[in-house]
């Protein structure tokens, strides 16, 4: 089964700065991302992993080099086609990032309203939906400040996967939860994700939820790389090439 | 058709909208009240200025605009309808030379000081002095009682004239006359009007050219103020107008009846300081306004970038944050209006009863300071998106 990859990069290079201010943090990547795959980048601090996702997902844009995303090249995209790009994909970050003046239900519709697709009612109903799967129900008209950090978290991710996006770009979504709400999070994100059948790239530190991942990349200095022995140690028989 | 169904569309794309600026109004009430307290109070304050401006306008222009005639003669050097200086009597008996004159009649003009005979304070009057053959105001009220001011020293008093003058008000409502001084003379009011005060008389006193002198002694009686010429049927006017600027000499000016309201309102906004500082007034009202809207539109747009930063990483235009600062300034600008409304009628009754100056809400003024309601919070939305800029969503979770 030869499947077209869902992201693929070829020799991307980025650059921060001008002039001799410049400085490059990433090189040449090269990485083909399959449907339906869910993988872990795992790498140091400043090693670069936050800037190859948002090349991904088109919150900047591409310098040099080819990175295509569902078919389209994001290598020196226009700025439409950039926010056009950035609704085919979910992106979960760090911090929950809620909208304080909506209730849990608004924000899930937030992620629907994007598109445009649906009317009012549609979004209510898909959104409340959304929230019964991660489990908050009877949390729907909520605002964020009577959540707790997990349930936020969890109201994000039903933000990202409402509309049912290919791809879910995900940074570091636990860092900011204790050890089981972190993994409550990151099991709904699997199973919504094999649900939908999208493709997963989860950026963490966290050593405790690999295990959920079909391939784990390493980054390091701006390079993908082999991941050190200790981690991989753990994980080598998770580690798939497909 | 097309078209029309795209309009639908987006019409329903816009209702379907969540409305996420009055959401976040509604979620920082503090926020909210200020903004709207903030508003209420710059258009309360144009509202004032606006209103005083207007009451200045027609309370010193309620003559003028009476003056039923043609055409009128004032000398060049004329000022306002209190101050027209005069110009020879013999103009009017030249116009009448003029073929299409019909009537030619003096009106004077002066003010004097009177005591108030209820509570012996001075109060300055304006008196006008008409031909009781030809009435000089289409003022109904006048006209009709224009025969009890031929008598020596017989006026007709104007009853909204600045002032406590109910016991003689009264007075003359029960016997038909009242007497007071002016001056060392005995003086009979026979009648009473209502027209009310202007910003430089407490009020009026109308009578015949006749009695006008008596109180005048010291002005040439061959000269008068102003002249009311009426064209006989079937002439133009402005062609009239014409002959009678050829006729007569140059101490003249011969205007058209709207000209010389032109002329009395043009006097009033260029050469009044009074004029100059109300626009002044009006424009710092909508200035505290885009200033107080501005704060509260630029302190939301920052305390909400990281969420607006979101909504462009999940694919959300520019525009749409657009939006919802535009949508801010339209809530707050309608909620700020209405209390202002509402205040500016409390106070223009207060101020008109107060000070007998013309002061009411119209329709017009009201459309005219909600629209620049609209502008003030458009304007400071407009000036708070470009913060909107700063939320870039690779710059703020990187
Ligand atoms: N907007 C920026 N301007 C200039 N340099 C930047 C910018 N964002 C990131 N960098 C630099 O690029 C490098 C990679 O940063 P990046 O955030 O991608 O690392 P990371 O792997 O996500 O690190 P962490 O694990 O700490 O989140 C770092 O050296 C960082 O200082
Ligand atoms: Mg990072």
């Amino acid at each position: 089964m030869t499947q077209q990859p869902v992201i693929q990069s070829q020799n991307l290079n980025h650059y921060f700065g001008s002039g001799k201010l410049r400085k490059q943090v990433l090189f040449d990547i090269n990485i083909k991302i399959s449907a339906g795959e869910i993988v872990i980048m795992t790498g140091p601090s400043g090693s670069g992993k936050t800037t190859l996702l948002t090349l991904m997902g088109g919150l900047r844009s591409a310098q040099s080099g080819s990175l295509v995303v569902l078919g389209k090249e994001l290598s020196g995209i226009s700025n439409t086609g950039l926010v056009k790009a950035r609704r085919s994909n979910g992106y979960i970050f760090q911090a929950h990032n809620l909208h304080g003046s909506l209730t849990a239900l608004e924000n899930v519709q937030m992620g629907l309203e994007v598109h445009g697709l649906f009317d009012k009612k549609a979004r209510h109903q898909k959104a409340a939906e959304m929230l019964e799967q991660v489990g908050l129900g009877d949390r729907i008209h909520y605002l964020p400040s009577g959540l707790s950090g997990g349930q936020k978290q969890r109201v994000a991710i039903a933000r990202a996967l409402v509309s049912r996006p290919k791809i879910v770009l995900a940074d570091e979504p636990t860092a900011a939860l204790d050890k089981k709400s972190g993994r409550d999070v990151v099991n709904i994100m699997h199973d919504l994700a094999k649900d939908q059948g999208c493709t997963i790239l989860l950026v963490t530190h966290d050593n405790r939820i690999l295990d959920i991942a079909d391939r784990i990349v390493y980054m390091e200095d701006g390079r993908l790389s082999k991941p050190p022995a200790a981690s991989a140690a753990a994980k080598v028989d998770k580690v798939a090439t497909p | 058709m097309l078209g029309f169904l795209n309009a639908s569309k987006r019409f329903r794309a816009l209702r379907d909208r969540t409305p996420l600026g009055l959401l976040q109004l509604k979620h920082d009430r503090l926020r909210l009240l200020t903004a709207i307290a903030g508003i209420t109070f710059a258009d309360v304050l144009i509202f004032m200025q606006l209103g005083f401006a207007d009451a200045l306008f027609t309370s010193n222009t309620q003559y003028p605009r009476a003056i039923q005639a043609d055409l009128v003669l004032i000398s060049p050097q004329a000022k306002n309808f209190s101050n027209l200086r005069t110009f020879p009597k013999r103009r009017l008996y030249q116009a009448l030379d003029v073929p299409g004159v019909a009537t030619a009649d003096a009106v004077n003009i002066g003010s004097k000081v009177w005591r108030n005979p209820q509570t012996r304070e001075k109060s300055s009057l304006m008196m006008v002095g008409q031909n009781p053959d030809r009435a000089a105001f289409n003022l109904p009220e006048i006209n009709q009682q224009i025969e009890r001011t031929r008598l020596p020293d017989s006026f007709l008093f104007d009853q909204a004239a600045r002032g406590d003058y109910e016991e003689m008000i009264a007075e003359v409502q029960q016997t038909g006359t009242a007497q007071t001084e002016i001056g060392v003379r005995t003086v009979t009011v026979t009648g009473l009007f209502t027209v009310g005060a202007s910003f430089g008389d407490d009020g009026a006193l109308i009578t015949t050219n006749q009695n006008f002198f008596r109180h005048f002694p010291n002005r040439d009686a061959g000269t008068i103020n102003l002249g009311m010429i009426n064209v006989e049927p079937g002439h133009d006017i402005l062609s009239v107008q014409a002959d009678l600027i050829k006729h007569l000499p140059g101490d003249i000016q011969v205007l058209t009846q709207e000209g010389y309201v032109d002329f009395e309102l043009n006097e009033i906004q260029s050469n009044s300081p009074i004029g100059f500082v109300f626009s002044l007034g009006s424009a710092m009202g909508f200035i505290v306004g885009i200033v107080i809207v501005y704060q509260v539109l630029s302190t939301d747009v920052n305390s909400h970038l990281s969420e607006y930063a979101t909504f462009k990483a999940m694919g959300y235009r520019n525009s749409y944050l657009l939006g919802i600062v535009f949508e801010e300034a339209i809530i707050l600008s309608i909620c700020g209006f209405i209390p202002s409304l509402a205040v500016g009628i409390g106070i223009y009754s207060l101020t008109s009863a107060a000070t007998s100056l013309p002061m009411a809400m119209t329709v017009g003024r009201a459309i005219v300071v909600f629209v620049l309601t609209v502008v003030m919070c458009g304007a400071s939305g407009a000036i708070a998106t470009q913060k909107l800029q700063s939320a870039d969503p690779a710059d703020i979770f990187s």
